[in-house]
């Protein structure tokens, strides 16, 4: 479980967060949702430490963060997997070295062993042997997505953030991504937070929906209440498009 | 003004770090002075060398991309040292000549200055400002290039030391190789001055060969290799320091490359006047 406890940040005179608080629960589906700008991606960076908070703590299963000491906030970060919005795969290794990156770097294991593993991951994510040798440039940006859950799964992580995983991506391969992280988020009894503000995701696999609007948290609740909630803002978010003004109308 | 969030030596972001970098951009919006900007920088350069070399996590993985580095590094600037290096032996050895004009000064003079230009000055200055525009300018994009594509972000969620990971197999391969590259050039700009020497017929090559046997100081190698050393210190930890602290897009990577090459040029020329007084 990762709490996030009265978190604020600033860059300059910009306030990006104001005081959010939110409990994102083991085994399920968390997802953040929002506009662009509206602070989403600082608060995944938050979270993961990337960026510090100006007040507030992140609290991963009763681990403050931000107060862990170098070597225990290294193993807390061992626990975390991470998918970025462009993969963030290395260019200078093939599909294989990228998922076998982590194990190298902190496994115990055999090479053998760790070989085996990541051939796992990446069976897992449906990455036929034939494109393990292959670079991230010679594949295509699901493949890459694919390739990123598989690194991101590789140390079995305790939690598992996703930012934005279908950017960039076709509907069907975006179907594919989401099924893929809602899958080993069960599977594995992961932590899972996915950023995003593609609505077919959040009705696909949102489980736990939290809604940022210019850096406050302003809206949280299961994917049902998302199509009956009376929030203004949240309406205008959830209900842009006219395929979710069909559906709300369909639903009453 | 780019300004990093300084990291620990796991790679994670300090409170201090991150509040001094916040701190530092918001000032330096304000600040017109290069010097203030300057210190800025200076500053955080320590903190990234401070985790450039850090304990690497894995040496199994360190020595492999060190040797990767010798020879991307290395090996690949080894065409462009020998041609530059043989022309510039050539160059000194026809301006001496050229410039001799009393009778009373030898012919072997030609060789002497030569062989003094290219162990002492030209071989390490001049090959080390060229391999700064080649591998600072690599590196620079290379890491830059890595940041704006979040790989960097990748390796610090990890738990990997990103400033080590990436930038301390370059320095320990520059501190290696660039010797090796140095000599090779001491030796072809001198030997590029015999064959320009034998060609032209300015002076005899028996004179130039005379001249480049007599008073010779190993010291002179010595002080050299030494510089040699700080030069590939610069130009790799400078590179890396500012692909390292890129932010945005392409063009930011760009002027990353442009401002590594720009830096260590300058570092080296200071840092030659540095050591040359302290030595000679």
């Amino acid at each position: 479980m990762i709490e996030v406890r009265g978190l604020s940040k600033r860059f300059g005179q910009a306030q990006v967060l104001s005081d959010i608080s939110a409990v994102f629960q083991k085994g399920r589906v968390n997802q953040v949702i929002g506009k662009s700008g509206s602070g989403k991606s600082v608060l995944a960076k938050c979270i993961v430490g990337l960026h510090q908070p100006e007040e507030g703590e992140v609290l991963y299963d009763g681990r403050s963060f931000h107060r862990l000491g170098k070597e225990d906030k290294r193993a807390v970060r061992q626990e975390i997997g991470m998918l970025f919005q462009g993969g963030a795969l290395f260019d200078s290794l093939n599909v294989m070295e990228n998922v076998m990156f982590p194990l190298r770097m902190f496994g115990t294991t055999s090479a053998a062993a760790m070989r085996e593993r990541a051939e796992l991951c990446l069976h897992r994510v449906s990455i036929a042997p034939d494109k393990h040798r292959l670079f991230p440039s010679e594949i295509s940006g699901g493949m890459q997505k694919r390739v990123g859950i598989a690194r991101a799964i590789a140390m079995e992580p305790k939690y598992l953030l996703c930012d934005e995983p279908n950017s960039g991506l076709d509907p069907q391969t975006s179907i594919v991504i989401d099924e893929l992280i809602k899958e080993i988020t069960e599977e594995y009894g992961i932590t899972t937070i996915v950023i995003t503000h593609d609505m077919n995701s959040v009705m696909e696999t949102g489980e736990h929906i939290i809604f940022i609007h210019n850096g406050t948290k302003w809206w949280e609740g299961g994917r049902e209440d998302l199509l009956h909630s009376d929030n203004q803002e949240l309406n205008e978010f959830v209900f842009a498009g006219n395929l979710m003004r069909q559906v709300k109308r369909a639903k009453g | 003004m780019q300004a990093p969030t300084a990291t620990n030596g796991s790679g994670c972001a300090t409170a201090s770090g991150a509040s001094y970098a916040r701190m530092g951009r918001a000032y330096f919006r304000r600040a017109p002075s290069h010097p203030v900007r300057l210190i800025f920088h200076i500053g955080h350069y320590m903190i990234f060398l401070r985790d450039a070399f850090a304990r690497p996590e894995r040496f199994g993985i360190f020595w492999r991309r060190m040797l990767d580095e010798v020879d991307l590094l290395g090996v690949h600037s080894l065409g462009i040292v020998s041609v530059l290096s043989g022309f510039m032996g050539a160059v000194i050895a026809l301006q001496t000549a050229s410039n001799m004009v009393s009778p009373f000064i030898p012919d072997s003079l030609v060789g002497f200055a030569t062989r003094q230009s290219s162990i002492m000055e030209f071989s390490p200055t001049i090959i080390s400002l060229i391999l700064a525009g080649k591998v600072a300018g690599t590196i620079a994009a290379e890491i830059g290039t890595m940041r704006v594509k979040e790989q960097i972000d990748a390796l610090d969620i990890m738990g990997v030391n990103s400033a080590g990971y990436l930038v301390l197999p370059k320095v320990v391969a520059a501190l290696l190789i660039f010797p090796f590259l140095i000599i090779v050039s001491m030796f072809l700009s001198v030997f590029g001055g015999y064959l320009i020497v034998a060609a032209t017929g300015i002076i005899s090559p028996a004179s130039y060969v005379e001249g480049i046997r007599v008073d010779f100081d190993p010291f002179s190698v010595t002080y050299a290799l030494i510089k040699t050393e700080v030069f590939a210190f610069i130009i790799t930890t400078v590179g890396g320091y500012h692909g390292y602290i890129t932010r945005g897009g392409t063009r930011e990577v760009g002027i990353s490359s442009t401002t590594g090459v720009v830096w260590s040029i300058v570092a080296i020329i200071i840092s030659n006047f540095v050591i040359t007084k302290l030595m000679l």
